[in-house]
């Protein structure tokens, strides 16, 4: 994925240095990585293409089922619920955590803020904070026992609707995940907006550009390499969404069930229900769609250059 | 702060550009709320390690229990719980970030280097290979990986956890573009011409040049296995292995269980605990992982 931006960057590619030493010296540095890669990557891609194409059960043990786990997936209401619901987490919290983090990254770019280092450095720290961490957190101040919402009900002698109830659980997951990483993508397009040449920013104002018109029409087009990186991470994940939703469900066993999301639905699956076949094959079809998704997006964001 | 890596043309016209900006209070205020929401709940989890399971109970949220300040009692009892389990939770943790994360860069560094700096056969196929995977969302494999190890009697122990981690193709990138900007062909050949070898090339001359890059990677690694949660949650079962981002959850989840003790107060202290070594090696090593994030992710 963002293989255009990827194959653009590193210049060793087609550089000075590829003339010389066309020979497996390199293979002594990059062996060691590929050979763990191997492992952890790649045989467990192939270990799992091979499980989803077999079937264990009780009485014939182990047989060979051809497409049928597939079959079964394309037909699981279940687990087409959990595609639904991190398609519609998709397309709202990703454009709201994207919009959010560019606007702070062009507010601390613009040099317009007092103590803009402060910002920059605090807005990024809850990325070091894990996902668990996050989400207890932000699950306790949710809950009514002992968590703000409640506090505030008491104080303000009002009933706010509660965070984890069934129509409101996502967008209290979406938050969280927002909380997590717009840091992490303001950082993105601020670093990105840094190695802008400025002498255009200069131009376009001596033209008497407006700073709108200098976003939308110099700055924005500059970073849509990172905007592409970050939107693309993103969709992936979403598709993967699993410890913000599974930490929540003791608080609430009823909204958030075991087939929430398909990454969950695959998780109980395999530890819940020994059907680690069926498990990969969701996985797979899963890992497909995001890969899907991530190229459509990636194309479209291509040609609109 | 980025010198070293971008194109030096550009460097200094920001700066100038940038102290001769009027500021703006209406933006600032704006962007600190964005600060503000960013700031809560961590000064929500610094409020309420300081009481006690009772006090979490009948105490306003965002203030002090008026009672007792029980961070010290809490911290005390934190460590101590359960003959100091937690204790346990953070020295597995150190060793699956130093071991994990450090073998994760080592193995980077060589990579990105190698794929800089080297023209060898199947270069290209490595490079499809690893853009390709990386789009595998990382927990479809967790269950074949899993049952993989279990096969390989791996599973419910430590390298069930390390060896996972120990590649990072986001790293590889990184130091891949790192490498290729830092280190000038001149020099490599000189020290071929002198007839040095290539890893002692690599170690004395190449490494000091990829400081910036090795420490940002080094510091996204420790935050990827220190904050790891999917990983080690399939791969073990016996609590004594586990890290702290899964015990503190058995912690949390204790209070559901029949009979279970609720110790949420343990919970939030730990969380604190959890989070502190990673925020403040954010903030001490700020300069590196912000050029070497400036030089990597982001070339257009």
């Amino acid at each position: 994925m963002a293989v255009q931006q990827v194959a653009d960057a590193p210049a060793g590619l087609r550089g000075r240095s590829a003339r010389h030493r066309r020979s497996w010296t390199g293979w002594r540095f990059v062996g060691p990585f590929m050979a763990v890669f191997a492992l952890v990557f790649l045989a467990p891609i192939g270990y799992s293409i091979y499980l989803s194409l077999y079937r264990n059960r009780l009485i014939g043990g182990n047989s060979f089922v051809g497409l049928d786990n597939y079959t079964q997936a394309l037909q699981d209401p279940q687990f087409w619920t959990g595609v639904g619901r991190v398609g519609l987490f998709l397309v709202v919290q990703v454009p709201i955590m994207l919009f959010i983090a560019l606007l702070v990254a062009l507010a601390i770019d613009s040099g317009r803020l007092y103590g803009s280092a402060f910002f920059r450095v605090t807005i990024f720290l809850p990325y070091a904070v894990p996902a668990v961490v996050a989400t207890l957190m932000w699950g306790f101040m949710y809950s009514n026992q002992f968590g703000l919402i409640g506090n505030i009900n008491d104080a303000l002698n009002v009933k706010l609707p509660e965070p984890l109830s069934a129509n409101l659980a996502l967008a209290s997951i979406g938050n969280i995940v927002t909380w997590e990483f717009v840091g992490y993508n303001m950082l993105i397009f601020y670093s990105a907006l840094r190695v802008v040449p400025t002498s255009l920013y200069e131009s376009a104002e001596l033209d008497g550009a407006g700073q709108f018109r200098i976003i939308t029409a110099i700055k924005l087009p500059a970073i849509r390499g990172a905007l592409m990186i970050a939107t693309i991470f993103s969709i992936i994940g979403s598709f993967q969404l699993f410890s913000e939703p599974i930490i929540m469900r003791p608080l609430a066993r009823n909204v958030f069930t075991t087939d929430y999301t398909p990454n969950m639905y695959a998780y109980s699956l395999s530890f819940a229900g020994q059907q680690y076949n069926y498990a990969a094959t969701v996985a797979i079809i899963m890992g497909v769609i995001t890969m899907v998704v991530a190229y459509v997006v990636q194309l479209r964001g291509t040609r609109e250059k | 702060m980025t010198t070293a890596v971008q194109n030096p043309r550009r460097t200094p016209t920001p700066r100038r550009r940038r102290r001769g900006r009027q500021r703006n209070l209406t933006l600032t205020l704006l962007t600190a709320l964005m600060a503000l929401y960013t700031l809560i709940p961590l000064t929500w989890l610094v409020i309420n390690a300081t009481k006690t399971q009772e006090g979490l109970l009948d105490s306003f949220g965002l203030w002090f229990a008026s009672d007792k300040f029980a961070l010290w009692d809490n911290i005390r009892q934190t460590l101590t719980y359960d003959d100091g389990v937690f204790l346990r939770w953070l020295g597995n943790t150190v060793l699956y970030v130093v071991v994990g994360a450090g073998g994760a860069t080592l193995l980077a560094t060589l990579g990105g280097y190698g794929l800089a700096k080297f023209d060898f056969v199947g270069k290209r196929a490595v490079f499809a290979t690893v853009i390709g995977a990386v789009a595998v969302p990382g927990t479809a494999l967790a269950v074949p990986t899993f049952l993989m190890f279990s096969k390989m009697g791996l599973t419910n122990t430590p390298w069930s956890v390390i060896i996972p981690s120990l590649v990072s193709p986001f790293g590889l990138y990184l130091m891949w573009t790192f490498s290729a900007q830092a280190i000038p062909d001149e020099m490599l050949e000189a020290a071929r011409i002198d007839g040095a070898s290539e890893f002692r090339t690599f170690f004395r001359i190449s490494v000091p040049l990829l400081g910036p890059g090795i420490v940002t990677v080094l510091l996204f690694t420790v935050v990827a296995t220190w904050n790891n949660y999917f990983l080690p949650l399939i791969m073990l079962k016996d609590p004594s292995w586990y890290p702290l981002t899964i015990g503190l959850n058995s912690w949390n989840d204790q209070a559901q269980t029949v009979g279970g003790q609720a110790v949420f107060n343990l919970v939030i202290t730990g969380s604190l605990l959890t989070i502190l070594p990673l925020l403040a090696a954010f903030l001490f090593l700020q300069r590196y992982w912000q050029s070497g994030l400036a030089a990597g992710s982001v070339k257009e």
